[in-house]
């Protein structure tokens, strides 16, 4: 694990198809809930976690490991979301 | 819509069966939106009306798009999430708002602005190497086609007062959706996979459909006749009168059974005197489980574990195979899943795994051989076979058996797995049942041996026969060979029961033998206590059980075993199915497709 600031994180996806459309709908619905500006890496990609067809195309199958990174004045919160959330998926 | 008629010869084409059914009537084939008519815009004054023509038209789809969503009731409510995501695409900053940049950047209208931002999206997910993941362009694309329908005249429906056959590039699961489903008879869709939105849709509508039909679009024009088997994945293209005949008898026989069959699949698999048979299904995806359940399936008799192992670049982690377990498990509790682990080699190969050419495949390093000589690869699937075990009723078998020393062998890596994950505090699945496929003569020769070490046997006749008549179904100049109603297949069979109820052990049989009807009153006869078969013949084989007496069946049994060659055995067979099931002459029809 790479040394983190604490509005980033990485999380393992481990549903079953990646991060295909149904959740990546989830994923990017929680996310345009914060004012911050949120992107995902993954796959040596970056992608705007606002924007799912960007999400759709950084192409993440199951077992990716994805950094998650906020900027912005709920940064916090967002990180902690959208990880419990694709902890969840 | 209609064309005049000259003659034409008629098409075959072979496509991917994806949702059961025959449908007979003219093709209205749905074109992809003109992108054609595109043009430059002459002064900046006519941005601002291009970029309210694409507010518009966007507002128009997210109106129709919320539309059906309300009219996707309980049946359709698994669709929402679909319709929400196309939602989510079309308020997308990717698609739409970079065809508003482009309008003003570029100079030019809409359709051209929308096509190019298309075009630009489409180059991003053609890359992926994820395979699910790249037929998920063609949501972004549905989304797209949605925008022009609207800028087109607001997204009417084609004309349609007569049913139609619907042929595509690539529908939308909502041109499925929206579409008025008595009018539609059928859909052919030239790109898409079984595990496609649009074909998951047309299963549930219960529409013949096959998808994935190379050179469909070329072949077939608006007002052509065309037979839709959704059964074995064939389209005819403008059938000559033969052929047209004999596929409308195929579809009344389909239709016939159909209905019936869905009187018989929820009924119990009982003999008149009322003795139980478990009737499963084989699957090879969880996309299938649903059709399982729908016709009347008690069970996964056969889950082949390598769909996941084949499709992706690699041997899929710990973690994907967890998940895709728990998932089967839980949508088939209480029922029973049988999960067989990895049968490859041979000709079937886990990408990044390569294997030395082998002279022979079917008698070299395959199955459980392999799995013993690919530690990692096999525990792998243990673990998460143990740990996903809590979310239903797991069975676990091997296949390709040979000896007792084998056997032993594997449940030693049962054990070291199972006392891994004890040690991790992980579950270890340690009530599930162990068992292992019966399908090469060794085994059967010492099934009494092998029984005390089990939990239950299950007869893979397909590469028994194989096997035991040294017979390659697939080679043509021996294929007449393979035959499932031979005295010695039937012996081999009789000898494993026996064996099996020795030793106080289940006996199943998952081979494509379980679903030939012909063959059903032997079977009982011998006392095999499970059949698993393709999902659609489950309905059938039950019809037939219920008309059966036990008693009869293992005097058969007793008969045709005594019987000196195949011929014989056929002959007398034939006699004794008259009796047994006088008006059942029609041949199974949920095979109504070329049989392969």
């Amino acid at each position: 694990m790479p040394k983190e600031s604490p509005y980033n994180c990485e999380v393992v996806l481990a549903n079953s198809h990646g991060l295909h459309a149904r959740p990546a709908t989830l994923l990017v619905e929680k996310a345009q809930e914060f004012k911050s500006e949120i992107f995902i890496m993954a796959n040596g990609r970056k992608a705007d976690c606002k924007s799912i067809l960007d999400i759709l195309s950084c192409g993440c199958p199951s077992g990716t490991k994805i950094f998650l990174s906020a900027t912005g004045p709920d940064r916090k919160e967002a990180v902690i979301a959208l990880r419990n959330l694709i902890g969840e998926l | 819509m209609k064309e005049v008629q000259t003659q034409i010869d008629s098409r075959k084409l072979h496509g991917v069966a994806a949702s059961p059914g025959i449908a007979i009537g003219r093709a209205l084939v749905l074109v992809d939106q003109q992108w054609g008519r595109t043009r430059r815009l002459k002064s900046s004054d006519e941005v601002g009306l291009e970029e309210a023509r694409l507010a518009a038209a966007v507002a128009g789809a997210r109106q129709g798009l919320l539309k059906l969503k309300e009219r996707c009731d309980e049946d359709l409510a698994q669709f929402i999430p679909i319709i929400d995501s196309h939602l989510l695409i079309l308020g997308d900053p990717m698609l739409v708002d970079r065809a508003r940049v482009l309008i003003s950047e570029r100079m030019v209208c809409v359709e051209m602005a929308l096509q190019e931002s298309l075009a630009e999206l489409e180059e991003k997910l053609a890359g992926l190497n994820d395979q699910y993941l790249r037929e998920r362009a063609a949501d972004g694309r549905h989304v797209a086609n949605l925008i022009m329908k609207e800028l087109f005249g607001g997204g009417e429906e084609p004309d349609q007062d007569e049913p139609i056959i619907l042929v595509g590039h690539d529908f939308s699961p909502e041109d499925v959706l929206s579409m008025d489903s008595r009018l539609v008879l059928g859909f052919v869709n030239e790109q898409g996979g079984v595990t496609g939105h649009t074909a998951i849709v047309a299963r549930t509508v219960a529409t013949p459909a096959v998808v994935g039909c190379p050179d469909l679009c070329q072949e077939v024009v608006s007002g052509d006749l065309l037979v839709v088997d959704g059964n074995s994945g064939l389209v005819v293209v403008n059938p000559d009168q033969r052929e047209l005949a004999t596929y409308q008898e195929r579809k009344k026989q389909f239709e016939l059974y159909s209905e019936q069959m869905s009187f018989f699949a929820h009924l119990p698999a009982e003999t008149k005197d009322g003795r139980k048979v478990a009737v499963e299904a084989n699957l090879e995806m969880l996309e299938e489980i649903e059709l399982a359940l729908q016709y009347g399936a008690s069970g996964i008799g056969l889950f082949r574990s390598e769909f996941y192992y084949l499709t992706q670049d690699g041997p899929p982690q710990e973690e994907l195979l967890v998940s895709i377990y728990e998932h089967l498990l839980a949508s088939m509790s209480p029922f029973p899943v049988t999960v067989r682990t990895l049968d490859i080699g041979g000709d079937k190969q886990v990408k990044g795994h390569h294997s030395r050419h082998e002279k022979n495949p079917a008698l070299g390093l395959k199955a459980i051989r392999l799995s013993l000589r690919k530690p990692d690869l096999f525990k792998t699937q243990l673990r998460a076979l143990f740990r996903a075990s809590e979310h239903g009723k797991l069975r676990i078998m091997f296949p390709m058996i040979t000896s007792y020393c084998e056997l032993l062998e594997v449940k030693e890596v049962v054990a070291q797995v199972r006392a891994e994950l004890r040690s991790q505090g992980l579950p270890s699945g340690d009530d599930i049942e162990i068992g292992m496929m019966v399908e090469v003569p060794s085994a059967v020769a010492v099934a009494d041996t092998l029984a005390k070490e089990v939990d239950f046997f299950s007869i893979g006749t397909n590469d028994l026969i194989q096997y035991a008549m040294a017979v390659d179904r697939v080679n043509e100049q021996v294929a007449h060979m393979y035959n499932p109603l031979h005295p010695a297949v039937l012996r081999m069979i009789a000898q494993v029961v026996e064996a099996g109820h020795d030793a106080g052990i289940e006996v199943g049989l998952c081979g494509e033998m379980a679903g030939d009807v012909d063959a059903l009153p032997i079977l009982l006869g011998l006392g095999l206590d499970t059949l698993s078969m393709h999902p659609l013949a489950i309905p059938y084989v039950k019809k037939m059980v219920r008309k059966t007496v036990s008693d009869e069946a293992e005097m058969l049994a007793v008969d045709l075993l005594e019987c000196p060659s195949a011929v014989v055995l056929q002959e007398r067979l034939k006699g004794h199915l008259e009796k047994f099931y006088p008006h059942a002459s029609e041949s199974e029809p949920w095979l109504a497709g070329e049989r392969a």
